[in-house]
């Protein structure tokens, strides 16, 4: 059963038909799915939810697009893993990560391009297309290939290797642009319009891609026992997925699954060479500047972030905050989450473990909240972040004595202490 | 200075379809008023209550946003190219 009943303008409430729809033709806002709120509450069951598949689809009611067979590589129901280790080093208590890098092309983005290529595929579109910072494409590549449908994806051309490479494999178009992500989103804002045809999964099917971040607070509450966790930390690019955590953590209660009123906090986390919301936050007012990117956290790397100002209007409301790490800070997230927690992150989840670092040193994410960090990419994809700081812990001939010579073995514990050679 | 504006498909209603039309002024501002002269109606889609571009329009002169430049004063020059593009979220 369909739940949508259309599309309404965030900024000025204007209704519009559930097309491929994503701006207010008068006052350019974005637009929002209307659901069915009352009849969500009468029919969604816990019971039928843990009856579904372990992909996002066991909340397909929640989902903008009714489909028997989605467009779905086994997208979700990703890990939420208690991190003691690495709550013990910040001083927290209970601290959970989402671990959204085993998601199959190995970032968040799958969630919302199952969503948006079912809905695209559900309106007759034959062309999957995007503007990427490298994830998305990723995603839209492979969801693409899955689908039988052609690719064009649009992404600047000094991304890592891993993230090119592993659009590239798929087949697809990938068309390199020699400017920032920002460039590159403006480029497809404007190809849009001249190929209406084409379905570009975060600009004229955004309204549908978006709500399929919803699904990392379904999950979260879920595998917590159908409890909303106290305070979320949510990385920030165009704040897209934290304004949608948010709601989804809300649309749990509104429609009954859980039992008591959600009052998560969330704070949201930016690299320091690209922090517009941060900084926005940090002086306390609703006008963001955009910025000229310069950081290693490149899917985070949007200067004119479109969801900012909602971004920043969630987290004011939640009691959370912002905060924006250095690149070095990011190495050190990166490296404390592995170590800790066994989990190798993507530079975006060294944002996302630093700004955690950061706010739990300030008080502000506490020891007293039941917290959850998102993790939403996987480290391979930007190993170039971190060949200049981990390596072998040394290289020796392959002898017996060699190996003897460059390992001391304490005799109490047989525990190895190599005489270590950072590179 | 004359110059091409190049339309979103959400306005081209504006413009009787037309994806570019061409405009003259001085500034970004005057263009823009020239534009709302000759297709009626773009003043109040671009435009808030108290004359600020509306939070989710951005302007392109000849493809950087206007707010790295000097925003709605930028000056503009003969064959310029400006561009109206809705906000829109990535990744």
């Amino acid at each position: 059963m369909d739940y949508v009943t259309g599309l309404r303008c965030r900024e000025c409430a204007r209704p519009y038909p559930a097309e491929a729809l994503h701006v207010c033709d008068y006052c350019f806002g974005p637009l929002e799915v209307v659901y069915d709120y009352d009849h969500l509450r009468a029919d969604l069951t816990r019971e039928a939810i843990a009856a579904g598949p372990s992909t996002i689809w066991r909340y397909a009611p929640l989902l903008p697009v009714v489909d028997p067979a989605p467009i779905d590589l086994g997208t979700g129901c990703t890990p939420l893993v208690r991190a003691d280790r690495l709550a013990a080093e910040l001083g927290l208590g209970e601290l959970w990560i989402k671990n959204d890098t085993a998601n199959p092309t190995g970032s968040f983005k799958d969630r919302v391009v199952s969503v948006a290529l079912t809905k695209a595929r559900q309106l007759g579109f034959k062309v999957a297309a995007c503007a990427s910072t490298g994830n998305l494409a990723n995603s839209v590549a492979a969801h693409a290939a899955r689908a039988g449908m052609t690719s064009v994806v649009f992404i600047p051309h000094d991304l890592e290797v891993a993230k090119v490479t592993a659009t590239a494999v798929y087949g697809g178009n990938v068309v390199a642009v020699e400017g920032t992500y920002d460039d590159v989103n403006r480029l497809c804002a404007e190809l849009a319009s001249e190929h209406p045809a084409w379905a570009f999964v975060n600009v004229n099917i955004r309204t549908y891609y978006a709500e399929g971040s919803k699904t990392l607070a379904f999950e979260v509450a879920e595998q917590l026992g159908w409890r909303a966790p106290d305070h979320v930390v949510v990385p920030v690019a165009s704040g897209s997925q934290l304004v949608k955590v948010a709601k989804g953590f809300r649309e749990l209660y509104d429609v009954g699954l859980l039992d008591d009123e959600p009052h998560v906090r969330v704070s949201g986390a930016q690299a320091a060479g690209c922090s517009p919301v941060a900084t926005a936050f940090a002086e306390k007012t609703d006008a963001i500047r955009p910025v000229k990117p310069s950081t290693i956290a490149k899917s985070l790397a949007i200067g004119n972030p479109a969801d900012g100002y909602y971004a920043l209007k969630t987290v004011r409301d939640s009691g959370g905050a912002f905060a924006s790490v250095t690149d070095d800070e990011i190495i050190d997230g990166i490296k404390l989450l592995a170590r800790t927690e066994g989990i190798f992150a993507e530079t975006a989840g060294g944002v996302t473990i630093a700004t955690l670092a950061k706010l739990a040193a300030a008080g502000i994410v506490r020891s007293d909240e039941r917290v959850v960090a998102y993790v939403t990419g996987h480290g391979l994809k930007t190993v170039e972040a971190l060949t200049a700081t981990v390596g072998p812990t040394t290289t020796i001939a392959p002898t017996m004595e060699a190996f003897a010579s460059a390992v001391e073995l304490d005799p109490d514990l047989d525990r190895p202490d190599f005489n270590r050679r950072d590179p | 200075m004359s110059i091409t504006i190049r339309i979103p498909a959400q306005l081209r209603t504006l413009t009787g379809g037309e994806g570019e039309v061409p405009a003259s002024g001085s500034t970004v501002a005057e263009v823009l008023k020239d534009l709302d002269s000759s297709h009626p109606g773009f003043s109040d889609r671009l435009f808030d209550d108290t004359g600020a571009l509306r939070r989710f329009v951005n302007i392109f002169l000849t493809d950087e946003d206007v707010r790295f430049l000097q925003g709605l004063d930028t000056p503009v020059t003969e064959g310029q190219t400006l561009s109206i593009v809705p906000a829109v979220a990535g990744g």
